[in-house]
């Protein structure tokens, strides 16, 4: 066994070596490292999917249902003034709302939609009418967000002891001598607390400046150190106002829990309901709080514990759209049970509006039928011609590379681009309408052949050439071979490459803003050269809108263009599965 | 064997771009005979049985020259259409491949796109006539409707031969036809090959000497893209002239 080294025995494989274990396991292990890698790859997929999904469904929910006030009104039968017959019967239902203010913010509470609603019911000749027809009036946006407790809930607080009232003038003056407005009280002064903080920041901020002035007095001379003494005095001014305001808050916080201390609208909003009314406290001390009834009481009389509550609602008045006034209705309503909340089906008939209680996703529904039917009809024909074209019949020379790089060049170009050429060809020279989803329909078909034409190109080449040779075989020209053999095998790898494609234009904004598209159209569109809008650019336009409402409204129309976009992919898939089962 | 000429080639040469894969060949084909190309791999056979219809002008680097005449016509002619050419020179490819369709369309289609049958029980006559010539028709006839796929591999081949005879070629060339069967697939493909040979000219490509011993009455010997020696399979197997013959039908090399 001199040769050991050179000639190893036979029988020790070099596979069966120590080394060769670890090499082993050293290969295992990388392997269920990959298989790890995979599983948290397609988990963290799995878990933003599931994320996007709840959020955009929890927030469409909202937008599921909407608010309605049930009062009496009175219709003539040739009625047409139905804003004036909302107003009337918010009047007769809510006598005590006089004034200006009180009235304004009480019609505050209907939406236009509710006299539209009327109008289209006498156009259908369902309008009931009559001096006291029951009727359902849509409620407005701010009103029905706060139903939704959109600006936070009122917090009602269990009475503590009896609760004596008097008249002072139009106001009460409300007396617990349990001290059941000390909490009341405590939140006022809390809420002054963060104010008299928030002056005291800016008074230190005036000092900063001052200090940062006086730090360059000795470098400056003549007018200019006039102008920074005059900036140092304005700055000193400012700073003892603030600091005044901050000391005037402290008065107010430290003054005695006896005293009653005035509640402004900055400050959170303390309602006390009591026989069948609703209070809104102006001035609060422990004991004792001066009223306004926003919601007459049935009488005057002193209430027993357990028979009046007291109700917080912490935003301040400031902070909401939605006021004290119109609280106090509502909640009145609701305890009458004249708030419907029902199934907000409106949503689906009608169109774009500035109101978002009234505002529906139709128009940009149909807006995107019209404008995907026209990108399919001119997308799809000519992207599997152009590909049947390439790959069966143009001759393999510079020219046909020079396409084939260019188109997939164009496939990387970016939309907006393709937006930019709509406008320039499509509508400025050809004088195609403008907004039209003929229009867009154009620019999205060009944006999306490239990708039909790849797709359909690499389908058209995976078809076995044996089956061409076959048809060939038996006297098939190539006109036939194609149409008889290879498209109907290539057609389900095309018809996912249009998918892909379809699904791609279907979500695309960017080169629609630019052929006029994002315009605000309340029309729904009748034929592919009307004004339309489309639903990514509602989703855009709703998400853009001031108006607080628009929000769950934005998540609905994202809701109804995944479901568009599912609809789309699963009329392709049953399309490819019919092909597939020729086979 | 007297059968008349179906092919006369004369000084055919073939290119693929600048490889010359057929050296100036000269043969004469007979009808209603089977003739074999044998020879080793990449000598030409293929190649030059694909010049018989054509299904060379598919590739576009290739070159034909010389003269092929079907019947005394010129198939290289500017007359003469390819497509139409294929009709009268069927094909039979080494992979079975029938169309992804049913039984009924695999043997229907040659006829339809042509336009030979008139009615409905016309192409249905065709149809059971070609699988009852490949021997298929016991074997497929309550199943017409089930895809061509699903068959087995000797069946899809007889499935092919129907599918081609179905366009009622004259002549039926076939490319290694059983290269893919199982010996008991390939037996009963055979035995359908030397039955066809009575009716067809027919041109088979294999690689198994046995077999051109077994079903042809003619063989072709290609080496290196020359046509090395034709005559009578008897002759050729019993007493070959060239010494390259000799030595591959005796199995030296090959």
């Amino acid at each position: 066994m001199t040769d050991a080294v050179s000639a190893p025995p036979l029988t020790a494989s070099v596979h069966s070596t120590p080394e060769a274990a670890a090499r082993l396991k050293k290969r295992r292990a990388a392997e269920t490292r990959l298989r790890a890698y995979g599983m948290i790859a397609i988990g963290l997929a799995a878990l933003a999917l599931v994320a996007l999904l709840w959020n955009i469904v929890s927030r469409t929910m909202n937008a599921a249902t909407e608010h309605y006030i049930s009062i009496d009104a009175e219709i003539e039968p040739d009625e047409d003034d139905f804003l004036g017959v909302v107003k009337s019967a918010a009047r007769d239902a809510f006598p005590y709302a006089s004034g200006r203010s009180a009235k304004r913010e009480l019609y505050g509470l209907f939406s236009d939609g509710a006299a539209d609603d009327m109008r289209r019911a006498q156009e259908d000749g369902t309008l009931q009418t009559g001096a006291a027809v029951p009727m359902r009036f849509l409620m407005s946006d701010t009103a029905d967000l706060y139903m939704r407790g959109e600006f936070g809930e009122l917090e009602t607080q269990a009475s503590a002891g009896m609760l004596t009232i008097a008249a002072e003038g139009k106001d009460f003056v409300l007396t617990s001598r349990a001290g059941a407005f000390a909490d009341a009280l405590g939140r006022a002064k809390a809420g002054l607390a963060r104010e008299a903080v928030g002056l005291r920041r800016q008074a230190a901020r005036q000092g900063t400046g001052i200090a940062a002035l006086q730090a360059r007095l000795p470098d400056v001379t003549g007018l200019e150190r006039e102008d920074t003494l005059g900036q140092i005095e304005r700055f000193e001014g400012a700073r003892d106002r603030l600091e005044g305001q901050a000391a005037a808050l402290d008065a107010l916080i430290t003054a005695d829990r006896d005293t009653r201390l005035e509640l402004t609208n900055r400050m959170a909003s303390f309602f006390v309901a009591v026989n069948g009314g609703i209070l809104k406290l102006s001035e609060v001390s422990a004991t004792t709080a001066l009223a306004e009834p926003l919601v007459p009481m049935a009488g005057g009389e002193d209430a027993a514990n357990g028979e009046w509550s007291l109700r917080i609602l912490d935003r301040p008045e400031i902070g909401r759209p939605v006021k004290d006034r119109q609280i106090a209705i509502l909640e009145t309503l609701q305890q009458e049970g004249r708030v419907e909340k029902v199934a907000n089906w409106k949503f689906f008939s009608l169109s774009d509006s500035t109101q978002p209680e009234i505002a529906g996703i139709k128009g940009a529904l149909i807006g995107s039928m019209w404008t995907m039917l026209v990108t399919f009809c001119l997308a799809f024909p000519i992207g599997v011609s152009a590909a049947i074209y390439l790959e069966e019949f143009a001759p393999k020379n510079w020219f046909t590379d020079f396409i084939e790089v260019n188109i997939n060049n164009l496939a990387a170009v970016p939309s907006i681009v393709f937006g930019l050429l709509g406008l320039a060809v499509f509508i400025n020279f050809f004088g195609v309408p403008r907004s039209s989803p003929l229009a867009g329909g154009l620019v999205l078909a060009l944006m999306t052949l490239p990708t039909v034409i790849i797709a359909a190109r690499a389908a058209i080449r995976a078809v076995p050439p044996s089956i061409r040779w076959a048809a060939m075989g038996i006297g098939a020209s190539r006109t036939q071979t194609v149409f008889h053999h290879v498209l109907p095998l290539a057609m389900p790898g095309i018809l996912t490459g249009t998918i892909i494609g379809m699904a791609q234009a279907l979500g695309e904004t960017a080169p629609l803003l630019m052929i006029g598209m994002v315009a605000f159209i309340t029309a729904v569109p009748e034929g592919i050269t009307d004004s339309a809008t489309v639903l990514p650019v509602q989703v855009f336009n709703w998400a853009n809108a001031s108006e607080r409402a628009f929000d769950m409204r934005t998540a609905a129309a994202i809701a109804v263009l995944l479901a568009f976009l599912v609809v789309m992919n699963m009329v392709a898939i049953i399309l490819r599965k019919r092909f597939e089962r020729r086979w | 064997m007297t059968d008349p000429i179906k092919f006369h080639c004369k000084g055919v040469d073939v290119w693929y771009g600048d490889t010359q894969a057929i050296r100036d060949n000269d043969i004469d084909i007979h009808d209603k005979s089977v003739t074999a190309f044998i020879g080793p791999s990449g000598c030409g056979k293929s190649t030059f049985l694909r010049c018989l219809n054509r299904m060379n002008d598919t590739i576009d680097i290739c070159r034909v020259t010389g003269t092929l005449l079907l019947d005394g016509d010129d198939i290289y002619s500017r007359d003469v259409d390819p497509v139409q050419l294929r009709a009268r020179v069927g094909m039979v490819f080494q992979k079975p491949n029938p169309f992804p369709k049913s039984i009924y369309d695999n043997v229907a289609y040659g006829p339809r796109i042509h336009g030979l049958a008139r009615s409905k029980a016309d192409l249905d006559g065709i149809v059971e006539e070609s699988l009852n010539a490949a021997g298929l028709w016991d074997e497929v006839k309550d199943r017409l409707d089930f895809p061509g796929t699903g068959l087995s591999g000797g069946q899809q081949q007889r499935l092919c031969i129907a599918r081609a005879i179905a366009t009622k070629p004259e002549v039926l060339l076939m490319d290694e036809p059983c290269s893919a069967l199982d010996p008991i697939a390939t037996e009963t493909v055979e035995e359908l090959i030397s039955g066809l040979g009575e009716r067809y000219c027919v041109v088979i490509v294999t690689h198994s000497m046995q077999q051109a011993n077994r079903i042809s009455q003619r063989t072709a010997f290609f080496h290196l893209g020359n046509l090395v020696e034709y005559d009578t399979t008897t002759a050729i197997f019993s007493t070959p002239q060239d010494e390259r013959t000799v030595g591959y039908v005796s199995g030296r090399f090959g």
